[in-house]
């Protein structure tokens, strides 16, 4: 095999190289195309269809493109959020792939200048209860995950899990995270000002990582993936709070002109990335890099992915101010770079130039694909193993839901993480729909607060991309809604198999228009995400899984929503979009009978949606409910006993319809309850359906289930697999 | 009142800490790299991984510059408060009775906890009563509190253990559900919870304050 094929570029891409810089690359050079030119660097099969969403609105300071997006949170604050995926090195290496997926994320964040307050995470896994591994990836993930979570000290606040077999080879690992900036010292990636000097903050560079890019983001897993081990990165979470602090405090003293952190492709990506935002050229003498042993090539040196690392550009009458305040943080700080006029960048080796590529060839030039698109000829993922028989007693079907490793409280994993600190945690998990954090306005009666959810469901994407990612992003609005809170903007991460054949680029794009449909019909702009391609493993695509996560405001923390049934008595309503219509097409239910991801799934009439969620927003605002919970995994039947078993109490309802009414999904409706007359607002939207009390859930010609064995069984499905 | 709360690299709940006494006195941040306690009357040892906890928790930080002033301080009858890192660099230091080992589960857990007072006698807890019960969140991974039993007889009879786990509220494994204890002389307290998290209703439950309180009641 050549090297440029080893190395992940086609003939054809290696030829462009050579035609863009007039000669063949030298091995420094060639391995920093290979990453520059990845799928996860470059995007080269999905910019153009990225390029369609919506990035635009009122609220929006900073869109796609720098290393997160922000919008204005009033009071002169911007939230900067990101999510990013680290599936593959999660597969490989569960603890160290999860946590330096946190890490990575936290310093895009902190890379803009914000200081991050809170992290979610969405994970995908085999099916615990078939698979050892997959109960090993689940367990040493989310260990990884509080690992560098809870030792930096930003909260996690919450997050999904599914499981499906689609993922037995191939997990999932999104982190997102979200900061706090005063607007106007947000800080650009852009590399500026010839003569100023670049400058390495933090970790020293090793050989962990290389090629993690290229090798591991960009191709499909195979069997050989164990010697991939040295291509995972090894994450100190004590290294990265120093440079978190350091950094802060950097820009605050107002000493840099740029920062943007190592990721993928380490010093090439962060390096060419600034110096083609800036439109300048870069000199790097990679002999000055401090290293963790001896003897690493200057393209190890360029392409290593060592964790806690940025890259500054400084003033050079201010880089002593720099080293002066990374002593006092104990975090390295090396000047070994200096902006060039030359639009070049320079690999340098003392005096000797190793590499030298113009930074358009590297950046802008990257091939850039039309996917070839098809709909997959025949089913493309096979039935999963039947749990459940048809026909069986409805409160029988509802422990099974319950209890389910997809649907079963998610306790075991969330009380690894710590949720608090920040001391701003107005909602933890499983008090209500969506996370609620409230911002510094102290001495204020009201205490505005944001509110973030993250959401995808792969298997009913898998049925319909289209209307699946609609739902994804429908998800998101509505939790946001339980809570109180509007929409401010979206990040979303896009986890597909391998593009280059048509049914993945067919579903790949027609997610991407889905979720560009419902973000313009419900006014969330788009302010970045990731990609994450080439998720397959010998046993075929995971399922598709578009993960979005949304950040929204709400004017008073105190009246935050909350899920569970607060007091007996309260009336118990469903509040619904005209057209909703639950199915039992991709639903759980369908799952544990065996059903594969296939069917049509319901239409939504996005305009009636937007309604609706505005509806119940204002309903909790107003403080007119005592709890609002959206209906989604599981249908109604489960959302009812969520709500019970989350407020302690029962409840007796009528649900007309048999089992689709009870168990079916599809977007748009809510439980709420409150006093008699909280529902005034709603008009015809609302329905009611009973009232809150007892000790069991009631459901009327359906099942009595008490409220006792709902939480047993709820509280135990995941626990059991968790060991 | 004058709070001071230590910043170590790796400290995590001093922001928390600092916003926390700052509802009773005034607070500042103290350096770890320095020798000065700022003229604090009572001293804040907060939560975190302080220097990434490495080698054991607490056990380096217990050498940095600004615990050989927090030492003489304590030594003299000064106020010092440990939380959770905190309260395991305070036994590293010997300024507490006892050890901190892994929790059972040997997993993090974070839970919001109840807690019953022991020892309202203490300087950290004068604002409450014996038998009180307070809502404090607790989030580590090496929170088991251990002591001989010779030792833990001891501190029971000397009034030494201030706080416990209110029944089935324990998760860690700690000997006779022991939350916190002080010294001999009550001047040092070190807990597991985190009481600088429970200062404000909206965010889960305002119990803490009433230890920062404690102390501020000392000084008036």
């Amino acid at each position: 095999m050549s090297r440029h094929a080893e190395l992940g570029l086609t003939d054809g891409e290696y030829g462009r190289i050579v035609e863009l810089i007039g000669r063949e690359p030298n091995e420094v050079e060639l391995a920093m195309f290979s990453l520059m030119w990845s799928e996860h660097c470059g995007y080269k099969h999905s910019r153009k269809l990225l390029k369609t969403l919506p990035t635009e609105g009122p609220r929006v300071v900073m869109g796609p493109g720098e290393n997160a997006g922000a919008v204005d949170v009033g009071g002169g604050l911007a939230c900067a959020f990101k999510v990013e995926s680290h599936n593959h090195p999660s597969a490989v290496e569960p603890f160290q792939g999860a946590a330096t997926g946190v890490g990575g994320i936290l310093r895009d964040v902190f890379a803009v200048g914000a200081r991050p307050i809170a992290v979610l995470d969405s994970l995908r896994f085999g099916e615990p209860g078939e698979s050892a591994r997959s109960r090993y990836l689940l367990e040493h993930a989310v260990a990884g995950i509080g690992h560098y979570g809870n030792s930096i000290g930003v909260a996690t606040v919450g997050g999904e899990i599914y499981f499906e077999s689609a993922y037995e080879q191939n997990c999932l690992v999104n982190a997102m995270c979200l900061g706090l900036i005063e607007t106007e010292k947000l800080i650009r990636s852009a590399a500026a000002g010839i003569g100023n000097v670049v400058v390495l903050l933090g970790a020293r560079t090793g050989r962990d990582g290389i090629g993690g890019a290229s090798v591991l983001a960009s191709a499909e897993l195979g069997d050989a993936d164990s010697a991939k081990r040295p291509t995972v990165q090894i994450g100190d979470p004590f290294e990265e709070a120093k440079l978190l602090e350091c950094s802060l405090e950097l820009l605050d003293r107002g000493l840099l002109v740029a920062l943007q952190d190592l990721g993928a492709a380490g010093l090439t990506s962060s390096s060419a990335e600034m110096a083609a935002k800036g439109g300048v050229g870069l000199d790097l003498d990679v002999s000055r890099v401090p290293l963790r042993e001896a003897g690493m090539e200057p393209f190890e040196i360029m392409i290593s992915e060592s964790q806690e690392r940025m890259l500054c550009v400084v003033e050079p009458e201010r880089v002593q101010a720099v080293l002066d305040v990374c002593e006092r943080w104990e975090v390295n700080a090396t000047a070994f770079g200096v902006v060039t006029d030359s639009g070049r960048l320079r690999v340098l080796v003392g005096d000797r130039v190793a590499g030298d590529l113009p930074v358009p060839a590297l950046v802008d030039e990257c091939p850039v694909y039309d996917l070839a698109l098809a709909p997959p000829a025949t089913p493309l993922y096979p039935a999963p193993t039947r749990v459940l028989d048809a026909g069986g007693d409805p409160g029988a079907t509802l422990l099974a839901l319950l209890g389910s490793a997809n649907l079963a409280s998610r306790r075991p994993v969330f009380e690894q993480y710590d949720c608090l600190v920040g001391s701003r945690t107005a909602r933890r998990p499983e008090q209500a729909d969506a996370a609620v954090l409230m911002l510094d306005r102290d001495g204020s009666a009201r205490r505005p607060a944001l509110a973030v959810s993250i959401d995808g469901n792969g298997r009913r994407v898998a049925c319909d991309p289209y209307r699946g990612a609609v739902e994804a992003v429908l998800e998101c609005s509505a939790n946001l809604a339980c809570v109180g809170a509007e929409p401010l903007g979206l990040t979303n991460c896009l986890n597909f198999g391998n593009p280059e054949k048509p049914h993945i680029a067919w579903q790949l794009s027609r997610a991407v228009a889905g979720i560009g449909d419902a973000c313009r019909a419900l006014g969330v702009p788009v302010v970045g995400g990731n990609v994450s391609l080439y998720n397959e493993g010998g046993g075929g695509p995971i399922l598709p899984t578009p993960v979005v996560g949304m950040v929204g405001e709400l004017p008073d923390a105190g009246r935050a929503g909350r899920l569970g049934f607060a007091q007996a008595g309260d009336t118990v309503a469903l509040t619904a979009a005209s057209g909703w219509a639950p199915s039992l097409t991709g639903s759980e239910l369908a799952k544990l009978r065996g059903e594969p991801p296939e069917g049509e799934l319901p239409a939504a009439d996005l305009g009636e949606l937007r309604a609706v969620h505005a509806a119940i927003r204002q309903a909790v605002r107003s403080g007119a409910l005592r709890s609002a919970h959206d209906v989604a995994e599981g249908g109604l039947a489960v959302a009812l006993a969520e709500c019970c078993v989350a407020g302690e109490i029962g409840a007796e309802v009528t649900i007309p319809g048999g089992e689709p009414a009870l168990f079916g999904e599809g977007p748009g409706a809510f439980v709420v309850s409150g006093p008699r007359d909280a529902f005034a607002a709603f008009g015809s939207a609302v329905t009611v359906i009973g009232t809150a009390g007892g000790d069991a859930l009631r459901i009327d010609g359906a099942l009595s289930v008490h409220v006792a064995e709902l939480a047993g069984v709820h509280a135990g499905g995941l626990a059991a697999l968790l060991g | 009142m004058r709070f001071g709360v230590i910043q170590f690299p790796g400290s995590c709940d001093e922001r928390d800490a600092l916003a926390a006494a700052s509802l009773v006195g005034d607070a500042v941040l103290l350096w770890h790299r320095d020798h000065d306690l700022q003229g604090a009357d009572a001293v804040i040892v907060p939560g975190g991984f302080s220097y990434g906890d490495y080698l054991r928790a607490g056990a380096l930080a217990r050498f940095s510059p600004i615990m050989v002033e927090v030492e003489r301080f304590a030594r003299h009858g000064g106020l010092v408060l440990g939380i959770c890192n905190g309260f395991q660099v305070l036994c590293e230091a010997g300024l507490l009775p006892g050890a901190l080992l892994p929790n059972t589960s040997l997993r993090f857990v974070c839970r919001q906890v109840l807690l019953d007072v022991v020892n309202a006698d203490t300087k950290w807890t004068g604002a409450c009563e014996p038998g009180d019960r307070l809502s404090i969140p607790a989030k580590h991974q090496t929170g088991r509190y251990w002591a001989p039993d010779p030792v833990l007889d001891e501190l029971e009879v000397g009034g030494q253990v201030v706080l416990r786990y209110a029944t089935g509220n324990g998760f860690n494994g700690s000997a006779r559900d022991i939350a916190g204890v002080s010294n001999a002389a009550g001047n040092v307290v070190g807990l597991m919870p985190h009481p600088e998290h429970a200062v404000d209703p909206l965010t889960g439950s305002a119990d803490g304050l009433r230890l920062f309180a404690s102390a501020a009641l000392v000084a008036a």
